[in-house]
């Protein structure tokens, strides 16, 4: 699997006359985690929509390697090489496990080495292997954010981009996420983890930046995860 | 009150009677493949295609010319389905593409600018001769009746049940078995999660409109069959019928909006075949009164679980 670095040039984005981003620029490397941190309204959904192409952006860059994605549409972006596990995870309810694996297909770039891969992702959810048969509405919540992980995993990306991960989930489901992650992170990928469990991502992340009021505050490193006093000051300055 | 109950009964005994239950069932066939491609759109755009009885009207118009060509029944098929399929692809093209995201309101009179642009056109061609009408004769033999178990069963309303059937069969195996009826599948429930895992907005969207034109061209066949008389207003009254069963049933889904194409078909044609000659003029009042009340005990439609919401891509 070929990898390219993601880079977020002095991105501003705006809804209407209301400024949302201010200017951020960071990278992904891969094998690395990036985790995104911060209060609500920080703009930590709207710099994931700049990249993933849902929202345009007012200025500023999206790269993946030498590919300009500035603007793109989802679709392309997804073919490029960046996959999104969502918030909320937004599973299609209504189609098996298996037929939402068959959607994560739709961005891969080419379809050969289709099995190898499948048989990686559900060796590393076997609750998502279990299931294929089954009705994807029905699983449990972490079944249904393992199944979205796996979705886009399928799909071969150089980036996995996932928004929230561990929102509504038990202790022990975030702990199985976020191991997921360290492996995923392991073999490769770049990762960027938007996440509001801020002790968490600091952690496992690589580097972790917070973001507040739109612009890109601080730049914490595992070594901060147990300086609470650091991390309070980081959210609240 | 005994007046009215005597009615009821003849309108009862009537309505049993095979041959106008065979009818009946041949319309539902055909409104329900309309409500097919009217669903389909709207599962993929949230845009109701008030221009559909139009693609249907133009087919029409191509069977017509190809009657007055003499032209041997096959190739005024083939003309047919041309004609609406080049003219459902150029609608998606010039007009729905380019209003895809604009408020739903734009898109929705644009479609009626479409359906009045492409009837106004289909009159001007009408009027290129001193006759109200252009006939297409040569699909009449499929309107004389077999005699079956003792019922006159029109060929064309065997025609129409077996080419719905198949049609719809075709349908499901594409909606289920393929890659593209995953993803329009997908686009229905969710477009923009499914775009955002790579899903071809405009793949998935003119596949749709394809499909669509298919049926609309296959109804232009099977309208003009049982209507060889063909006008500017051809269809019209069909679509705004089945517009009305699409919402009844329950648009959110196609399956519930097939089922309600079907449901009012079948109710029009049982109300036309059982009413007397005498009261027919009551049959859209009695239809469409029918419509308000289910809808007013069910707004979500008939065939669906509540109401849903309705988000629009």
């Amino acid at each position: 699997m070929s990898s390219s670095t993601l880079v977020v040039s002095d991105l501003v984005v705006r809804y209407g006359a209301v400024p949302a981003v201010h200017g951020i620029s960071f990278e992904v490397a891969p094998g690395e985690i990036v985790g995104l941190i911060g209060p609500n309204g920080a703009g930590k959904s709207s710099t994931l929509n700049a990249i993933t192409g849902l929202v345009g952006p007012f200025s500023g860059s999206v790269r993946l390697g030498e590919r300009d994605l500035t603007g793109r549409a989802p679709e392309v972006v997804a073919r490029s090489g960046i996959a999104l596990v969502p918030e909320g995870r937004r599973i299609f309810g209504e189609l098996t496990v298996d037929e939402n694996l068959r959607l994560g297909l739709a961005g891969r770039r080419t379809q050969r080495g289709v099995a190898e891969d499948l048989e990686r992702v559900l060796e590393l959810f076997p609750v998502v292997a279990e299931s294929r048969a089954r009705s994807a509405g029905v699983l449990s919540g972490g079944q249904q954010q393992q199944l979205a992980i796996a979705r886009a995993l399928v799909a071969a990306p150089e980036v996995l981009l996932l928004d929230e991960p561990s929102l509504g989930l038990s202790p022990a489901i975030t702990d199985t996420v976020f191991d997921a992650l360290a492996t995923i992170r392991d073999s490769g990928l770049a990762v960027l983890l938007v996440e509001q469990r801020a002790q968490r991502t600091v952690a496992i992340a690589d580097r972790t930046l917070v973001l507040a009021n739109g612009e890109l505050r601080l730049t914490l490193t595992p070594d901060d995860a147990g300086d609470t006093e650091r991390m309070i000051h980081a959210y609240l300055s | 009150m005994t007046v009215l109950a005597t009615a009821l009964s003849d309108f009862l005994h009537a309505a049993v009677e095979p041959q106008v239950q065979v009818d009946a069932i041949g319309i539902g066939a055909i409104y329900a493949l309309m409500a097919v491609g009217i669903g389909l759109v709207f599962g993929v755009l949230r845009l109701v295609n008030f221009a559909y009885g139009q693609l249907v009207m133009a087919g029409a118009f191509a069977l017509a010319y190809a009657s007055d060509q003499d032209w041997p029944v096959w190739l005024g098929i083939v003309l047919c389905f041309v004609v609406v399929i080049t003219l459902t692809l150029a609608m998606e093209r010039v007009v729905f593409r380019p209003l895809r995201g604009k408020p739903a309101a734009t898109m929705l009179v644009a479609t009626f600018a479409v359906a009045f642009l492409l009837q106004a056109v289909a009159l001007l061609i009408d009027q290129t001769d001193d006759t109200l009408g252009e006939p297409a004769a040569s699909l009449a033999k499929l309107n004389v009746p077999w005699t079956i178990l003792g019922t006159d069963v029109r060929k064309i309303t065997v025609v129409a049940i077996v080419t719905a059937a198949v049609c719809l069969a075709g349908l499901v195996l594409i909606l289920s078995r393929t890659t593209v009826g995953l993803h329009m599948r997908a686009a229905a429930m969710d477009f923009e999660t499914a775009r955002l895992l790579g899903v071809r907005a405009d793949r998935v969207i003119g596949s749709a409109v394809l499909l669509s034109g298919i049926l609309a061209a296959t109804v232009a066949v099977m309208l003009t069959v049982q209507q060889p008389l063909v006008t500017s207003t051809f269809a019209l009254r069909e679509t705004i019928v089945v517009l009305a069963g699409v919402v009844l049933g329950g648009m959110n889904r196609l399956f519930s909006a097939t089922l309600g194409g079907f449901a009012i078909g079948y109710a029009s044609g049982l109300l036309g075949g059982a009413l007397p000659t005498a009261q027919s003029q009551y049959l859209p009042s009695i239809l469409f009164g029918l419509v308000i009340v289910i809808l007013l005990v069910r707004p979500g439609g008939l065939f669906t679980r509540g109401p849903g919401p309705v988000e629009r891509v």
